[in-house]
């Protein structure tokens, strides 16, 4: 680009001012400071005004909102783990309750059942305590209706036997002695 | 290029290091009068163009998820912020865009100087020395307008014994005057010794038999130089934080 015709034009600017900054060092050539110093305080305000009214504020609030959103993220976040943990809880509550609910449902079914038995096991005793009674009425109207036919029974063999003996049975004191005998 | 021109010319192994810190006008005329566009002008144009690129355009988006563009700018943002709150405290945040400024064009400057055929700005000390005049008047000023003549307690160190502390004050007193002359000379001081031996490796490169090891020192000091224009737009920024501490802070 323009660099050539200016390298000419350079050469020749330096070769006059070569002779100024003897060493050689264009830093120490104090013609160009009022330019650099000008131009430079342009460059600075410049930027000075566009970070300071445009890109800081911008990026100050774009960092903010992110740090915002970080922070409501993890509240929300927070929020739900405390939600989970009362889902939790109250499922386990829901489940003691349901078991412990179980558990009366079959004590009283069981307590119920226990009565029914207790109830229908009191009829069979009685039942069978009457039933009984009655047997043994019978075995005693039995028992006594056999002792009565013994006794008449042996009246009679003892009639018969004292007949074959050519005795005169004498019905009275016979009966009186079979008696005796029977008691005895 | 000029080196390579004059090398021509004169057929020999010439060198010209310092030829690439002329300033130049661009179009045409020989004289420099302080409005005279020159290859100085046209850098920092080009750094303030940069700047507005990545600064204003790369963030033109306010994407919450950043572009890498956006990434970058945050991240300029993000150290400078953070420099400036840590060095100086809370207190201290008010001057960030002035050191943001300061930073983002002695890094923009540096890098850009990097680029072949390119001028570098901050290799003169016309620009440094008003940066670094900027930021010690600016403490001065501030200083003893916030502070009056308690900002003198920057240079009576109170901790020190007493017959110590005359002396002490003068050593201050020296010190704090020789702060913009370090501070404006450590910056450009680098960047021109760097560029300067970069070129004197390139006029070896013109014998063949160097030429390899030519090559692989201007790519060595090419990496190095990389570094150093982080570096020292990093150093003259901390510096000046520091410096600003003192007029925020006077008193050890």
């Amino acid at each position: 680009m323009a660099t050539e015709t200016h390298a000419a034009a350079g050469t020749a600017a330096d070769a006059a001012h070569g002779a100024a900054s003897a060493p050689g060092m264009p830093q120490l050539d104090f013609s160009t400071w009022g330019n650099q110093i000008f131009w430079l305080m342009v460059t600075l305000v410049v930027i000075y005004f566009v970070l300071s009214r445009i890109a800081l504020p911008r990026i100050g609030a774009v960092l903010a909102d992110r740090q915002g959103t970080i922070m409501k993220d993890i509240a929300a976040a927070e929020e739900l783990k405390a939600k989970a943990l009362d889902a939790e809880k109250a499922y386990e509550k829901a489940l003691a309750d349901a078991r412990s609910e179980a558990n009366r449902i079959a004590n009283e079914t069981r307590a119920a059942i226990q009565a029914d038995l207790d109830a229908a096991i009191a009829k069979a005793d009685a039942e069978i305590g009457a039933k009984a009674a009655e047997g043994e009425k019978a075995i005693a109207a039995i028992r006594a209706n056999a002792v009565e036919s013994v006794s008449a029974v042996a009246k009679d063999a003892a009639e018969a036997i004292v007949a074959a003996m050519g005795g005169k049975a004498d019905a009275k004191s016979i009966a009186a002695a079979v008696t005796a005998r029977m008691k005895g | 290029m000029a080196t390579e021109a004059h090398g021509g010319e004169e057929g020999g192994l010439v060198f010209h290091p310092m030829d690439q810190f002329i300033v130049k006008p661009l179009f045409g005329g020989d004289t420099i009068e302080w409005y005279t566009i020159t290859n100085a002008t046209l850098w920092m144009g080009i750094a303030v163009l940069a700047i507005i690129g990545l600064m204003v355009l790369g963030t033109s988006r306010r994407a919450t998820i950043p572009t890498r563009m956006q990434s970058i700018a945050e991240l300029a943002y993000g150290f400078v912020y953070k420099m400036v709150e840590d060095v100086t405290g809370k207190d201290g945040v008010k001057f960030f865009p002035y050191v943001m400024t300061l930073f983002m064009f002695i890094v923009m400057a540096n890098f850009l100087g990097l680029l072949p055929m390119s001028f570098t700005t901050t290799s003169h000390f016309a620009v440094t020395v008003v940066l670094a005049l900027l930021v010690f008047l600016t403490v001065t000023i501030y200083g003893v307008a916030k502070h009056g003549t308690h900002f003198l307690g920057l240079f009576w160190v109170s901790s020190a014994p007493l017959p110590l502390r005359p002396v002490l004050a003068i050593i201050e007193l020296i010190s704090y005057f020789v702060r913009p002359v370090s501070h404006s000379i450590r910056l450009a001081g680098n960047v021109m010794a760097g560029h300067a031996v970069i070129k004197v490796f390139a006029g070896f490169a013109a014998i063949a038999t160097i030429s390899p090891v030519s090559v692989v020192a201007i790519t060595a000091m090419y990496g190095l130089e990389v570094l150093v224009a982080f570096i020292q737009a990093y150093v003259f920024t901390i510096l000046t934080c520091v410096y600003l501490k003192d007029a925020l802070h006077p008193g050890h």
